[in-house]
């Protein structure tokens, strides 16, 4: 277990910046196991940039990294990512 | 779904302290008047920024203590010692002072009325910030939904919201039960342990009364009471957590 460790609840609002959506009811698919879950239910680690990775096998779903004149934002890891309208 | 509420990106906007409120020795409510505010959902929460006088600035969330209110926000902040925002918050903020915010932030750990019940509430330490927000929901509401909420505290003198959750414990359908880890007060007959699931199982609802559940608190805290919900037959999807982490502040 890593103390540093948070879920989606805690970059809620970052996600909001950058979809200009509430992003933590959105349904992501893991690109690893197929696993389902609301993006506010994934796990989330910080350090340089932002981590979120998957509850159930630990793949990486999406990296963050903000820097002084943008935000990058990988999404390699999510198969799919359902928003509700 | 509320539709356009969900839309747009988030903009800072200033806020006014209108009063601070001492809980315990280490957790002040922090009393807003946010001009324009769009009104919130129980279980969301606010960025906070603070700017220094050079430019820097640093920026931390911190859960929405209050049912809805008009342009009322009550946000309520546990002083980390080694915290670059949190001591500011607690210490230094007066009335009439401003800061910025931006929110209501989430939708995944939310409660309202429509959701219903039985509710499941445990809360560790600071985590019962949006929880209360919950409890006053539906009190303001005057819903009869039913709600048990386990709360666990090192002491209690560390309970926060003391007084008001011993005053709202005598509504009907409402059940709080504490549990105090480290220190009892004498004659304390109450739980004096952390939660296992021999406490949640004592506190119900059973599971196949499907409560829905929320448990928010430091991430061990949130991991060790959501492993003990699944082993009493909880369906992981009715469990809904937030944790708290150990950095910043």
């Amino acid at each position: 277990m890593d103390s540093h460790m948070l879920d989606g609840n805690a970059v809620a609002g970052l996600l909001q910046e950058v979809f200009a959506l509430e992003m933590t009811t959105a349904i992501g698919t893991c690109g690893g196991c197929g696993a389902r879950e609301p993006i506010g239910a994934v796990r989330v680690f910080r350090g340089a940039g932002v981590v979120l990775r998957c509850p159930h096998c630990d793949h990486t779903l999406a990296t963050i990294v903000r820097t002084a004149g943008d935000i990058r934002i990988s999404l390699a890891g999510v198969r799919t990512l359902e928003i509700s309208t | 779904m509320a539709g356009a509420a969900l839309l747009g990106r988030l903009t800072w906007q200033p806020a006014e302290v209108a009063d601070v409120v001492t809980e315990t020795p280490r957790t002040k409510t922090l009393v807003f008047e946010v001009p324009g505010w769009p009104g919130h959902r129980a279980g969301q929460h606010v960025d906070v920024r603070l700017t220094a006088e050079d430019g820097y600035q640093a920026e931390r969330s911190y859960s929405i203590a209050s049912a809805p209110d008009g342009s009322r926000l009550e946000l309520t902040v546990e002083r980390l010692d080694d915290g670059e925002v949190s001591p500011y918050l607690t210490d230094e903020l007066r009335p009439g002072d401003r800061i910025e915010l931006r929110g209501p932030i989430g939708g995944y750990f939310v409660w309202e009325l429509s959701v219903g019940g039985p509710v499941l509430l445990v809360a560790g330490g600071s985590g019962i910030v949006p929880l209360m927000a919950m409890i006053r929901t539906r009190i303001a509401a005057g819903s009869g939904t039913e709600m048990r909420l386990l709360f666990s505290s090192r002491s209690w003198d560390d309970v926060i919201y003391r007084d008001e959750l011993e005053r709202l414990a005598g509504d009907a359908g409402l059940v709080v039960t504490h549990t105090l880890t480290r220190s009892q007060p004498p004659g304390w007959t109450g739980y004096a342990r952390r939660v296992d699931a021999e406490i949640l199982r004592e506190v119900g609802p059973r599971a196949d009364e499907r409560p829905h559940v929320y448990v928010c608190g430091p991430t061990p805290f949130v991991e060790a009471v959501a492993e003990a919900l699944v082993q009493l037959g909880h369906e992981p999807r009715m469990i809904k957590t937030e944790r708290f982490g150990a950095t910043g502040g």
